[in-house]
């Protein structure tokens, strides 16, 4: 598919990258732009190529094809200081405190020290962390760890943050804070990628998005435009089971008794009523139903994609219920 | 080149902070005085051990002057020749051959008189000891014929020998100085295989990658390191000259090196630098390579030989300086600080010094860039992309704003 076109308002821009692991093609030309500013999810299913693409953005692998500037710049660690990163398999020195942990992570992205170790302070007590300040990371739990990781990611005050799965492994609760965290960060002009294979996520979080499967992007832009791929779905449910007025329902329309589920004609429903009121269907319901990301992500990738989908977020889909 | 430089200052400090306050520290710095410990009481087993056997004791059951003769003639004796047998007086009335058929019988019995002995033993002490008897006996029977003449000796003072007896001695301090070289270095360096595994094994590469050059992680590790080695051979150099102080002239003493003592310990600490960055960073990228502390501990022992195969290079060329072979193991990175500090033991130019360091850094700084060229083509798996992708730059024409400035 074509790329939009570059423009100096796209944080990030990659251009046909392709990237072999032992002869098997994990990323595919894959054309990507992220506009400044906003909330971009990457979806997929796992070993779909996310986190390959992620990394050949930050320049922590080279592709081996293709191009990628980053906030404008080809070599991404030359702005490094202006990105944070949360990798997917988290990571922090065991020994560390949890306040020094987040520093060191500003330190690296070009934060003084004692501003960082300022910042962590701040940071951790705005999250309700504040008494896990001076602990060390070894004795914190796993979300609180990765509560720390994800502040570390946050404490330079980047302009772009890269998050790579990071809804992973945290409970309902946390998700939620990790939402919210998104949201804040977004009102304040950053730009915020993040790859995910729960739908919902996506679906509540971004404006545009990438869908990924098998190492190609079918699809990349807003939210709105892959749900507006798929028409919207009728469901009608009559009185009568069968009758003339049956010739009027579109092809493709799939009867369950006295339901019956199709898409949305294009002329509308207004003709297909009068044939069903004209023919004495009797309607009982009949309800319009926008397609939601997950049917366009079924659409656009395909039924087995989005199987791999379903299969690798299973686990999570408990606990991603709307918070 | 000073983002890369102060990246590295950031893991340095980590690194640093983290070895210093572990309590595992306390116990590297006691490793000498553990080893001393080890080492006096092997020293003692092994005296112990080493104690010469009972010398062999002829009885002399003869008349009491001569008895006397032939102990005092065997004294005279025994400062020139080895194996003499002991000489033990018998005053007890008794005959030869109870003696020996006693419980704990002489290999021989020596009876009669200085004029007329007989020498009394079983068959294997009969064939042994009657040369080494009779010739104690010419000796006694000597002694009692002529009076001993007094040897007058003299001490002759002489002025001072010229320098080339101390420059044959300088080796000696070369040797000195690149064995403890090469011990400190040996000792501290390969703790670096395993500098990389915590890394890796936590997951924090990632973020390390992504935030600052993979040169900064090597060099900040490599700082660290050198840090720590620098301080606890500052606290075993205390130890030890506490105990020169105590030993006081116990200890021996090295001839002067040719550039002074003063530079002399200078370019030790220099070279010790260079020396634990050239086998750091080579270790560092070595290590790197492995996945798991074992593979780690199994790269040790070749890692370990071939720094012991490079001291002994830099060691035969102690005798050789000006000679080809001494100008090799300069320019060969991994001998050259061994071979450099043996040369400043012997030679007193300081120039060849300055370009030897500014060598030695250049190499690490190679050393380390194929290190992470190869940590990042081997273990991030990525690599083989750049040529390609700068090709593609060029066929894109240099679209968007491109930073080819590097890190800054």
């Amino acid at each position: 598919m074509t790329p939009p076109a570059p423009s100096s308002a796209s944080a990030i821009v990659a251009e046909g990258l392709v990237k072999d692991f032992n002869g098997f093609r994990a990323v595919d030309h894959i054309d990507l732009t992220v506009p400044a500013g906003s909330i971009f999810g990457i979806l997929g299913p796992n070993g779909a190529g996310k986190t390959t693409t992620l990394r050949m953005l930050l320049g922590i692998i080279d592709p081996d094809e293709g191009r990628c500037t980053l906030l404008g710049h080809d070599r991404p660690l030359s702005v490094a200081k202006q990105v944070g990163y949360l990798p997917e398999e988290r990571g922090l020195y065991p020994s560390m405190t949890a306040g020094e942990a987040i520093a060191f992570m500003g330190a690296l992205r070009g934060l003084p020290l004692a501003e960082g170790r300022r910042r962590a302070r701040d940071l951790m007590e705005g999250h309700g962390l504040g008494y896990a300040l001076k602990r060390q990371v070894r004795q914190l739990s796993k979300g609180m760890a990765q509560t720390v990781q994800l502040l570390g990611t946050i404490v330079h005050e980047p302009r772009l943050i890269i998050l790579d799965e990071p809804f992973s492994g945290l409970d309902a609760l946390n998700q939620q804070r990790l939402e919210e965290m998104i949201r804040a960060q977004a009102a304040n002009g950053v730009t915020i990628i993040f790859s995910t294979h729960v739908i919902a996520h996506a679906e509540r979080l971004c404006e545009d998005i990438a869908i990924i499967a098998g190492g190609k992007v079918p699809f990349a832009g807003p939210v709105e435009e892959a749900r507006n791929r798929l028409r919207p779905r009728v469901r009608l449910e009559t009185r009568a089971a069968d009758g003339p007025w049956r010739a009027a329902l579109p092809p493709g329309t799939v009867p369950q008794g006295r339901h019956w589920r199709f898409d949305l004609p294009e002329q509308g429903v207004e003709p297909l009523l009068k044939a069903l009121i004209e023919g004495e269907a009797g309607i009982m319901s009949l309800s319009i139903e926008r397609p939601g990301l997950h049917d366009a992500f079924v659409a656009i990738a395909g039924a087995s994609a989005a199987a791999d989908l379903a299969r690798t977020s299973g686990s999570q889909n408990a606990a991603e219920a709307r918070p | 080149m000073n983002e890369i430089v102060r990246a590295a200052l950031v893991i340095a400090r980590r690194d640093f902070t983290a070895l210093v306050r572990s309590k595992a520290f306390i116990f590297f710095l006691l490793t000498p005085i553990v080893m001393l410990v080890v080492a006096v009481a092997a020293g003692g087993i092994g005296a112990r051990m080493a104690k010469p056997p009972a010398t062999p004791v002829v009885a002399v059951l003869m008349p009491s002057d001569d008895s006397a003769r032939l102990i005092a003639a065997r004294q005279r004796l025994d400062e020139a020749v080895d194996g003499l047998p002991a000489l033990e007086a018998v005053r007890t009335a008794t005959s030869a051959e109870s003696l020996l058929r006693g419980s704990n019988p002489p290999v021989a019995v020596l009876s009669g008189t200085l004029d007329a002995p007989r020498l009394s033993s079983d068959g294997e002490g009969a064939r042994h000891w009657p040369d080494r008897v009779r010739l104690i006996l010419d000796q006694a029977r000597h002694d009692a014929d002529y009076r001993r003449v007094a040897l007058d000796v003299r001490t002759i003072a002489l002025p001072a020998t010229p320098a080339a007896d101390a420059e044959v001695d300088r080796s000696t301090t070369a040797q000195m100085g690149q064995m403890a070289l090469f011990l400190t270095t040996m000792l501290l360096a390969g703790m670096v295989l395993s500098n990389l595994v915590e890394e890796k094994t936590n997951k924090i590469i990632e973020i390390l990658a992504a935030s600052i050059p993979m040169e900064s992680i090597f060099l900040g590790k490599l700082f660290a390191m050198l840090a720590m080695a620098l301080i606890a051979i500052a606290a075993w150099a205390a130890f030890g000259a506490a105990i020169g102080l105590a030993a006081g002239s116990a200890l021996p003493s090295l001839p002067p090196p040719a550039v002074g003592w003063p530079v002399f310990i200078l370019l030790g600490i220099l070279y010790f630098s260079t020396a634990y960055l050239l086998f750091g960073s080579l270790y560092l990228g070595i290590g790197a390579m492995a996945a798991t502390v074992r593979e780690v501990q199994t790269l040790a022992m070749p890692v370990n030989m071939g720094q012991l195969g490079v001291f002994l290079f830099a060691s035969y060329a102690v005798t050789h300086i000006g000679d080809g072979v001494e100008m090799a193991a300069c320019i060969i990175p991994f001998s050259s600080p061994f071979a450099a500090l043996a040369r400043a033991a012997q030679a007193p130019d300081i120039w060849p010094h300055l370009v030897l360091l500014l060598w030695q850094g250049l190499c690490t700084w190679a050393i380390i860039r194929i290190g992470t060229t190869l940590f990042r083509r081997n273990v991030l798996k990525s690599g083989g992309g750049r040529r390609r992708r700068k090709a593609t730059r060029a066929g894109a024409g240099g679209q968007g704003q491109v930073d080819r400035s590097g890190p800054s």
